[in-house]
């Protein structure tokens, strides 16, 4: 059960992104498309180990419906779902990138994410490489950096409203059924 | 996957916020009201589903001891007034409290927090923490050197109150934040005389609020409540017990798995859970009733607060007023930086006395002659309240350990309600000694 058409602020809570970058890179609206258009989601950097971050934000949008596939060199495996060394191997279209690399590595996943034709990239929560963000949005990609794809889900579909969290949502609507 | 269509994004103000953040008409019924979900538990969809709500892999409510939809709308509207990333009520102020301890610190931990304290805070930080091998030193608020000076490498947390007991003592938040920040230690700030209507320590720099929500939030003497929240700013990395794994978690991670909701989620997932310090679904109603108005009252009440400060200063059976908002407070520079919009309704003041006996027996007196004030032991209701602590509850104490604990035997407390100012005038005027 959604929280409905409300209005949602814009978050500028937990960012190191200027307000600038947060513009261009943590934009509501962006988000809430992404997450409501998004089908296949590519992570990488998985990990196999279940009480990593990544793993919690594979298994939580798969629950939620999404196809998720990992990449990740050094697993066959992941979540139940065949894993690939890189976004190029992946043979089916990529709506969305979802990144838990170091900042380093970032320009080159975005650059693979250009090639592979992906539609979006998102760089975790506390993960930013300007660069590699700037690469991406040049060639026609939505990109959301510094987020985390489990949180803004959460925020939009009223399971982080229930662990007592702000989700800056206000609408007097009621919410929808869908 | 139910998500929101698009909008524009806009920022709401804080009235706003006070009636509708963190409720959202339902899709089924539509109540425009907050629902009372009075049910101790949750159906589960299927077993896996219920196997991911224990894990924390998907949020949900399992079990009001931990989450309830009520409660979450009192949670995410304080949060959102306080401009915290989130909340987690408890059973009351003490309650709030006693879990952020618990949640940030362990065995052989220390904490630096300000001598002017609620007494009840006192006696938990000094007596039950020493149970679990927690260390407290307390200094003058408002010297920021005695906060440096009891700083030690096994300092955890630093602690104090917006607007402090009894003499109404103002924290420096910007300040002792900052030298907490400096050495990597979260500042707690009980703002229960203040509420975020008057003052958002968290604006300041201090990275955890408690509230007793007993008191002005939620505003009319009904409920027993509490609540703590987080800024989400505090980088807990390095802060082994929101950081390291927790055996009790299956070794979860939470600042790792959660980021800048792992304090609360450790909190709610394992504090409240095994302390089963849980607000009730019903109070939660009743304390967001209270927030519904808060500004208003804070405003109000305040403004009363000031006008029957000024009243007491110039009566000649006063000795002294211990109000920030006024200019003889030696913090009113303070309270004009932090609490702009008023200095709180609470405040003390002593009555001329000769003696301590004298002094103890013209404030019993004092009491009696009163026909508005109630004469109890709590603070933020609407209507306005009276103690004195000499002869209720520090009645067992001689005069000299009265003024060790900074209550003089003649001090009165008043906690200024919504009744016509001049009507609380009359009352005072009526029942002080005319000298």
């Amino acid at each position: 059960m959604g929280p409905g058409p409300g209005a949602a602020c814009a978050i500028t809570l937990n960012s190191s992104l200027t307000p600038e970058q947060q513009r261009l890179y943590q934009d509501p609206l962006v988000i809430q498309r992404l997450l409501r258009e998004a089908r296949t989601i590519a992570i990488v950097g998985l990990s196999t180990d279940s009480q990593r971050a990544s793993w919690c934000v594979g298994s939580y949008l798969k629950g939620a419906g999404y196809r998720v596939i990992p990449v990740n060199p050094k697993a066959k495996k992941i979540l139940g779902e065949t894993c690939y060394p890189d976004l190029a191997s992946i043979p089916v279209p990529v709506d969305l990138v979802d990144v838990f690399r170091p900042a380093a590595d970032c320009l080159e996943v975005a650059r693979q994410a250009v090639a592979i034709g992906a539609k979006a990239l998102w760089l975790q929560l506390r993960l930013s490489n300007i660069e590699a963000a700037e690469f991406a949005a040049s060639h026609g990609l939505a990109v959301v950096i510094d987020r985390c794809v489990k949180m803004e889900h959460g925020r939009y579909s009223g399971g982080l409203h229930s662990a007592g969290m702000n989700t800056e949502i206000i609408s007097a609507r009621k919410a929808s059924l869908r | 996957m139910g998500l929101t269509k698009e909008t524009d994004p806009h920022r709401f103000g804080f009235e706003t916020r006070m009636v509708h953040a963190g409720h959202i008409p339902d899709a089924v019924t539509g109540a425009r009201a907050v629902p009372i979900y009075q049910t101790t538990s949750f159906v589960f969809e299927d077993p896996e589903q219920a196997a991911q709500l224990f894990e924390l892999k998907r949020y949900g409510d399992i079990y009001t001891r931990i989450s309830n939809p009520t409660t979450a709308v009192f949670e995410e509207r304080i949060a959102s007034l306080e401009g915290a990333t989130g909340a987690v009520a408890t059973a009351s102020g003490m309650a709030a409290q006693l879990v952020t301890f618990l949640t940030l610190l362990q065995a052989g931990d220390e904490i630096v927090a300000s001598s002017q304290l609620y007494g009840g805070s006192i006696t938990q930080l000094v007596h039950t923490l020493r149970k679990f091998s927690i260390g407290v030193r307390f200094v003058d608020p408002s010297n920021l050197d005695e906060w440096e000076a009891a700083l030690t490498p096994k300092t955890r947390a630093l602690y104090g109150e917006t607007i402090g007991n009894p003499r109404g003592a103002i924290l420096d938040i910007e300040r002792v934040a900052a030298l907490g920040a400096s050495r990597g230690i979260p500042l707690i700030v009980d703002s229960t005389m203040a509420t975020p209507a008057l003052c958002r320590p968290m604006e300041h720099g201090a990275t955890l609020v408690v509230h007793s929500a007993t008191k002005f939030i939620g505003g009319h003497g009904t409920a027993i409540g509490g609540v703590l929240l987080d800024s989400g700013k505090f980088d807990f990395s390095r802060y082994p017990t929101i950081a390291a794994p927790s055996p009790a978690y299956h070794d979860l991670r939470f600042y790792d798995t959660f980021g800048h909701y792992g304090f609360l989620m450790k909190a709610r997932a394992e504090t409240v859970r095994d302390t089963g310090a849980c607000l009730s679904p019903f109070n939660a109603f009743l304390l967001i009733q209270g927030l519904e108005t808060l500004s208003l009252r804070m405003e109000r009440q305040s403004a009363s607060a000031l006008s029957v400060a000024r009243f007491l200063e110039g009566h000649p059976a006063v000795e002294w007023v211990a109000f920030a908002g006024l200019p003889s407070h030696p913090d009113h520079a303070l309270a004009a930086k932090y609490l702009p919009k008023g200095a709180g309704a609470v405040f003390s003041f002593g009555l001329k006395a000769g003696s301590g006996e004298e002094a103890r027996a013209a404030g019993k007196k004092f009491i009696e002659g009163l026909q508005l004030f109630s004469h109890l032991a709590n603070i933020g209701d609407v209507r306005s309240l009276v103690i004195h602590p000499a002869s209720t509850t520090h009645q067992q104490l001689s005069a000299e350990e009265l003024s060790k604990g900074g209550v003089s035997p003649g001090l009165i407390r008043l906690s200024i309600g919504l009744e016509n100012v001049e009507d609380l005038l009359w009352d005072l005027d009526q029942a002080l000694p005319a000298r």
